[in-house]
């Protein structure tokens, strides 16, 4: 294996075409498209006009088969992002017992609650769908389900009916069910097509699920509410590892009232309510633009894209938020850039001597491939490679703005094909998911998940910043990594001929 | 400002800091429109009713937190088992994420499987250009020696049929004529893991033997089932083997696939049983299983082929290893060594050690069939009382084996057998007629934290703890490890009981 750091452009356009050489000819052709190196500003854009690198890739066209894609369906989209972190609903896997027992508490969206009694993300209800099931449909079985779990939970809120595959094939009719169902409990039940086979990734369960938002959530009901002219929603927060807590944190302390949080720690109320807000301050652009375009449209709240991976990325989006609100929110806003400074100062004058000039490689799903860049920048590492999983093209656009030029850009990267480039480039780090950690490792290159945190976090915020500083470092700098060769194999010839 | 350089606070601290509490009440009175303490706490005390339990029993549509995962999981985990083998999943491609990740998460292993990747065009007119075309760049980008196929609900609801597909695939070019593709139907909505790695280990033995004549020798083939703890185990299982000089064929062995070290290599391929000795196979005397539930097609299959049988419940503890190697010594001729003699002796006598400890504790154990049969049977033999076994994929045919397992000693008396029920019944069991011991998966862990009972983890899957699956629960040496991870949360709880401060009576050095 080399060890050989590529680094410039040139070397990285040989590198995908050695990696595409691999493939059938006609996967190799339509691979490419997928694949690319960033160029400077000036080579993007001739004329001068975009100030932006572009990062030109196909993306959100089908993976081809036969690849370890690591992309999920639709069905992880809506239940394992969108609606699962909603925690006074019950959230019914409708179909075979499998989809809800590996989504079932792997993403660490944290809740305060007493879980089964007025909280429910971490159970996993399916309908455990047997053979007489697919024959007969699910209808029937549905509607005793959700009796059944009004016994069992009635301080619930609601129903998420999140469909599996075979829902979708065998013709069921859960929208039925869930209008008669909400007659007959007086409960929100909310019937989503995620079923695993649409669309090509979990992208589109994202758009579903913000769509049963908007046709089964909003304007269903009167809502009582009195408001201020500072209040927000965070959307498209999960809570990983309590991130949208300490981006809360934040946006209370310059003096704004959060009045939902989406989806991370939720309750059906926060979300009926969110059209009363004033801004919709949106985190993860890719899985809920949708809904916030249509607030806009239908309910005048304009919607913000912020960043709080990060000292300079914070400062900038509190900034960029507070300018929304008036002079007496900006004063804040520097008051809390300037009371957290020296924490950041002390966090960079610990941790960045230890991580100066390490690369990284990223390969991740919404917004982090570009989001976390400058929160690395910050200190002092830099990404020579990105992708997601399941973007589009205006990700791609935006990711324009973080990367530099020359930076290896990879959509819906394969297994095949991200190891390759980790073994070509060897980065001091790579920040992806599980299914990647360990063939990484046994590389013997660090690794960090980015899209559990490994177990840790947060990452959001200033609290969440000395988090992801601490473990860049746990990661690249510990001893394990200088083990991996035996003495015997590294110097000690004599041992060597003595044992062959 | 709760964080700072010097003590970098995670989530587990982070809050419980006075920021965060006062952040999440106001919260909560503000905005999440939450039901009435009071009400939380009556409904939270009604759980741990009579009434509710009934009320619980009596569901019969609702699944909420079955101890179960669906067929394909068990094929991905049997292709692992064979050498240079990529699984190739013929559905859409969100399920194979999750298998994948499911196995990592247990092993801390990379875990290797390829999708067709059937989308809404395949859902309408079947998925055989996804087949052609996933088998092809399968076998051209990954380089294996054998590419293992199994099916997803999805491509079972449409009903695509593998046999034809993978035959056009073959024909079209997309891997060589006598390239190796077995494959298996593996429906979700079918059984469960236990049964998905059957019909895949068959599916691997008729491609090898279908159409071939046997020709008898001695050896003896042993499949070990589906079991997260195979990585220590069947290296166990081999040292038995080897010790009493058994000629054998280990048939889906995982142990070094889900067990690579690290050196600088990613190995995509380690280990199984070669595909040479699979062929072989078909000559064996006789194909033993050590775990009845996981094999019950695989094992009939053999007995067609002109095979003797036996199957176990996996060997774990005093009998069941008793058993096994009898049988194995009777069908290999081969005496049953006095140094394992001594192993066993030494486990009888660590029983006899710590038995002031174990005696009338007990217990409830959830998880695969055979496995909770086996933790049952140890039990008993340690003067524990099983009080609650439950299976969720168990059937009406393994709850009768229970039974008759369990009137077979006193200390199983008044044991109740749950078949088919899940985790949220055996909450209300557990609050109604409560036990010492939880044995199980890291599912358990929320039955811990609720009931108070401590867990033990000793099967699949354990996601919260590390390396447990590196070491051997079959066979006399893994009982005792069995044994010290049961002794260890005895002994815990009897410490915690006692250091409460003020109450730190019975607080001793020597136990």
């Amino acid at each position: 294996m080399s060890r050989d750091i590529e680094t410039d452009a040139a070397s990285k356009e040989k590198l995908i075409e050695d990696v595409l050489s691999a493939y059938p000819d006609k996967f190799a052709k339509r691979r490419r498209k997928h694949l690319a190196v960033s160029k400077s500003p000036t080579e993007a854009a001739p004329d001068g006009e975009s100030a932006l690198s572009e990062c030109d890739v196909k993306s959100n066209i089908k993976s081809i088969p036969g690849v370890m894609t690591i992309r999920g369906c639709a069905y992880a989209g809506s239940k394992g992002v969108v609606w699962g972190p909603v925690k006074d609903l019950v959230h019914i896997s409708h179909g075979p017992v499998g989809c809800g027992h590996y989504s079932g508490s792997q993403r660490r969206n944290y809740y305060n609650g007493t879980t089964g009694v007025d909280a429910f993300v971490t159970l996993h209800v399916t309908s455990d769908f047997q053979e007489r099931d697919i024959v007969f449909g699910g209808d029937k079985k549905l509607e005793k389900i959700i009796d059944e779990l009004e016994v069992m939970f009635p301080l619930s809120r609601g129903i998420t009916i999140q469909s599996e595959c075979p829902v979708g094939l065998i013709g069921d009719d859960i929208e039925a069910v869930a209008k008669k169902k909400n007659k007959e409990i007086n409960k929100t039940i909310i019937p989503v097509r995620c079923e695993g086979f649409r669309g090509v990734s979990q992208s589109l369960g994202h758009h579903i699920a913000n769509d049963t938002i908007r046709d089964w959530v909003f304007d269903k009901k009167p809502i009582e509410f009195e408001g201020t002219p500072y209040d927000v929603n965070i959307i498209g927060d999960y809570n990983i590892g309590g991130d949208a807590w300490a981006s809360r944190r934040l946006l209370e302390e310059i003096g704004l009232r959060v009045i939902g949080m989406w989806s991370g720690d939720a309750t059906l109320a926060e979300m009926e309510r969110a059209p009363k807000a004033k801004l919709n301050l949106i985190h993860c652009y890719r899985s809920m633009n949708y809904i916030c375009r249509h607030m806009e449209e239908k309910h005048g709240v304009h919607w913000l894209e912020y960043n709080f991976f990060g000292p300079s990325q914070i400062a900038a989006s509190l900034r960029k938020i507070a300018k929304e609100f008036g002079p007496e929110i900006e004063a804040n806003a520097e008051k809390v850039i300037a009371k957290y400074q020296p924490m950041v100062d002390a966090l960079l004058a610990k941790f960045k001597p230890r991580l100066e000039g390490k690369s990284v490689m990223l390969y991740v799903g919404g917004l982090r491939p570009r989001h976390v860049v400058d929160a690395y920048t910050d200190l002092g590492m830099e990404i020579v490679g990105t992708g997601y999983e399941f973007a589009h093209n205006d990700d791609y656009q935006r990711t324009g703005h973080y990367v530099k030029a020359g930076t290896l850009i990879y959509d819906d990267v394969t297994g095949y094909e991200l190891e390759k480039f980790v073994e070509k480039i060897r980065p001091d780090l790579v920040g992806s998911g599980i299914k990647e950690k360990y063939p990484v490792q046994k590389m013997g290159i660090p690794f960090r998940q980015m899209h559990s945190w490994d177990y840790s976090g947060p990452y959001h915020g200033y609290d969440g910043f000395a988090i992801f500083a601490r473990d860049m470092d746990l990661a690249i700098n510990n001893p394990v990594w200088g083990l991996f060769t035996p003495p015997w194999k590294k110097s000690d010839e004599k041992y060597l001929e003595a044992a062959e | 400002m709760p964080q700072s350089a010097e003590k970098v606070l995670d989530h587990a601290k982070l809050f419980h800091e006075p920021e965060y509490q006062e952040m999440f009440a106001r919260k909560r009175e503000q905005f999440e429109c939450p039901n009435s303490a009071d009400a939380v706490a009556e409904q939270t005390a009604y759980l741990k009713s009579w009434e509710y339990r009934e009320k619980n029993l009596a569901r019969e549509a609702a699944v909420i937190n079955p101890a179960k995962a669906c067929q394909p999981l068990g094929a991905v985990f049997a292709a692992a088992g064979f050498e240079g083998t990529l699984s190739v999943v013929h559905g859409s491609q969100g399920c194979v994420s999750y298998y994948r990740s499911h196995l990592s998460r247990h092993f801390k292993e990379p875990c290797s499987a390829v999708s067709t990747s059937m989308t809404e065009d395949a859902a309408v007119f079947g998925g055989l250009n996804n087949m052609i075309d996933g088998l092809a760049n399968a076998y051209k980008l990954y380089q294996p020696k054998m590419l293992a196929v199994s099916t997803t609900c999805m491509a079972e609801v449409i009903g695509d049929d593998l046999h034809a597909f993978i035959e056009t695939a073959r024909q079209k070019g997309s891997v060589p004529q006598d390239f190796s593709v077995p494959f298996a139907h593996t429906p979700a909505f079918v059984g469960s893991h236990v049964d998905g790695y059957d019909v895949a280990v068959k599916g691997v033995l008729d491609h090898f033997w279908k159409g071939k004549t046997r020709v008898a020798n001695g050896k003896i083939n042993i499949i070990p089932g589906f079991d997260g703890f195979c990585v220590g185990n069947n290296r166990e299982l081999k040292r038995i083997l080897d010790v009493m000089g058994v000629e054998y064929t280990l048939i889906q062995d995982a142990s070094e696939q889900f067990d690579t070290p690290s050196d600088g290599e990613y190995r995509m391929y380690d280990g199984g049983t070669k595909l040479a000795d699979v062929a072989d196979a078909l000559n064996a005397k006789a194909t033993i299983s050590l775990q009845h539930w996981c094999t019950r097609k695989t094992l009939d299959y053999a007995a067609d082929a002109g095979q003797e049988t036996a199957s176990f419940n996996y060997p774990l503890g005093v009998g069941a290893t008793d058993d096994l190697l009898m049988k194995i010594s009777e069908l290999s001729g081969k005496a049953i060594p006095d140094s394992i003699t001594k192993e066993r002796g030494r486990l009888v006598d660590a029983i006899a050690d710590s038995q002031a400890y174990l005696h009338g504790k007990k217990y409830a154990i959830f998880g695969d069939p055979d496995f909770v049969y086996a933790m049952a049977r140890f039990v008993l033999e340690t003067g524990g009382e099983p009080t609650h076994v439950l299976a969720t994929n168990g059937t009406t045919a393994w709850a009768e084996d229970m039974k008759k397992l369990l009137a077979s000693s006193p200390f199983g008396k008044g044991c109740q057998v749950w078949a088919g029920k899940d985790l949220w019944h055996l909450r209300s069991i557990l609050f109604t007629e409560p036990v010492d011991l939880l044995v199980g998966s890291s599912y358990g862990k929320f039955l811990e934290k609720d009931t108070g009972i401590p867990l033990v983890r000793l099967t699949f899957p354990i996601f919260d703890r590390h390396h447990h699956h590196r070491f051997p629960v079959i066979g006399y040496q893994g009982a005792l490890r069995v044994l010290t991870s049961i002794l260890d949360k005895v002994f815990d709880k009897l410490d915690a009981d006692a250091s409460k401060p003020g109450k730190d009576v019975s607080f001793d050095l020597t136990r």
